[in-house]
């Protein structure tokens, strides 16, 4: 369950976070595995399972608030953390996309 | 006629030659059709090296004859198809190589009138994809094309870049090869070495940054486009050729490709070769008017796409496939055949290789 304060709540700031284009979302391929697929452009990548969790929230259309929520609900995991994750996780999985992988 | 009918037809196929870096697509398609529903055509392998691999691997070719190289002139070709169909009663040619092409464009009534039947695209088809028309197909198809001229001598490299040709340039032939060169002295050596390969003249067409991504079909010559199979290269040769590939879907490629074939009425296979840019921006490189040797993965994705190329020819109706199969991939590989010298000195003195 959360381990999220009051306090850690008030420093949210998804507002600058861009998400990728969801009709290159909803194409993706995703396994099991956390391999992902991009039938559109070739390009393939693997995710561990943390970012397998926020790009399925993310392909049903989740907001990154929401997917936070649901990481903190499913890990025990600071709320300070589980917001890093789910910027830095959304950062990269555009420049995947793009095929600029870091 | 259905596709059970075609049983039995012997089919002819050029572009037997294999080397690892830049493979012809005879081969490729000789087992796109062994493979077909077409099971028991005889396909015979035609070349012009007698170490070119399709006249010695049974599986593929049935048997396969040496043709007179291009400089020889197309009475030459002629006069050695006939012979070879005295022989096989050819009833289908498939040529693939671009090389060729328009020997066979031009000779296509002669040999239909002996019985052998093509679907090749017309002369003035074939001059839409010449280097030169680029940009003016590009705009048919609704994309851009790096600017390209052609040059007869290195001088050109001199003072390029004060003209807005600044490099890195890709140095082409006029047929086949190319070469990405960063200063003159690279493009001067890559001038000659693809000049003293093809011909003059060379061609420059101005560096494109991005990823390459492929589409082959078949042009029915009415202005429709069957049965697309599109790749993005995942690995490729010294060449740029690919050595790996994934098969993607593209909307904005595929139609692209529709408008161009809708416009000028393709006819005949077809791979149009596009560079997408970071901004997702097609750009076209070139047309080929023929299969390309990855034509393989047509038939992995279950768009067998030298069997449309049959029942075109053939009048017969054209298969309904699927979607073709994305995420499918294909990895090339070198593989050695052991032949008798028996075999290969049947097709070096007598031109032809053990029927199988």
């Amino acid at each position: 369950m959360s381990n999220s304060t009051t306090s850690d709540n008030e420093n949210i700031s998804f507002s600058k976070v861009s998400l990728p284009k969801s009709d290159v979302l909803k194409r993706l391929a995703i396994s099991e595995s956390g391999f992902i697929f991009d039938p559109g452009t070739g390009y393939s990548f693997s995710v561990n399972e943390t970012g397998l969790n926020i790009l399925r929230g993310l392909q049903k259309g989740k907001q990154p608030d929401n997917i936070l929520e649901d990481l903190l609900t499913e890990y025990q995991v600071s709320f300070r953390e589980a917001e890093r994750d789910v910027i830095e996780y959304i950062g990269l999985l555009r420049k995947q996309l793009e095929g600029n992988p870091e | 006629m259905n596709i059970n009918e075609l049983t039995g037809l012997t089919i002819a196929i050029t572009g037997m030659n294999a080397k690892p870096d830049n493979p012809g697509p005879g081969l490729a398609v000789a087992r796109c059709l062994k493979e077909s529903r077409i099971t028991k055509c005889k396909i015979i392998g035609l070349s012009y090296d007698a170490l070119d691999p399709g006249f010695y691997l049974s599986e593929y070719c049935n048997t396969g004859y040496l043709l007179p190289y291009p400089s020889a002139g197309e009475n030459a070709l002629l006069d050695r198809i006939t012979e070879i169909h005295a022989s096989e009663n050819i009833d289908i040619i498939i040529p693939c190589l671009d090389s060729e092409l328009p020997s066979f464009v031009r000779l296509s009534h002669l040999l239909n009138e002996m019985g052998i039947l093509s679907f090749l695209p017309s002369a003035e088809q074939l001059r839409f994809r010449n280097k030169d028309r680029l940009k003016e197909v590009a705009g048919y198809a609704g994309i851009k094309t790096p600017d390209i001229t052609s040059i007869t001598s290195t001088s050109f490299f001199e003072n390029c870049e004060d003209n807005d040709w600044g490099f890195p340039l890709v140095v082409k032939g006029i047929f086949y090869g190319a070469k990405v060169v960063y200063t003159a002295t690279d493009a001067a050596t890559a001038f000659n070495q693809i000049a003293s390969e093809w011909g003059l003249p060379v061609l420059i067409q101005k560096f494109t940054k991005g990823e390459e991504y492929n589409l082959t079909a078949v042009g029915d010559g009415k202005g429709n486009l069957l049965n697309s199979v599109m790749m993005k290269k995942l690995a490729v040769t010294d060449k740029g050729k690919a050595w790996a590939g994934v098969c993607i879907y593209d909307q904005n490629l595929l139609n692209a490709a529709e408008a161009l074939a809708k416009t000028i009425k393709w006819r005949g296979p077809l791979e149009f070769e596009v560079m997408k840019n970071d901004n997702g921006d097609f750009q076209l490189i070139e047309i080929n008017p023929r299969f390309p040797a990855w034509i393989y993965l047509s038939k992995g994705v279950g768009r067998n796409l030298p069997e449309t190329l049959i029942q075109l020819i053939t009048d017969t109706p054209i298969s309904d496939f699927t979607e073709a199969e994305v995420g499918k991939i294909f990895i090339r590989y070198a593989e050695e055949t052991i032949i008798d010298i028996s075999d290969f000195e049947k097709i070096v003195m007598q031109g032809n290789a053990i029927q199988q």
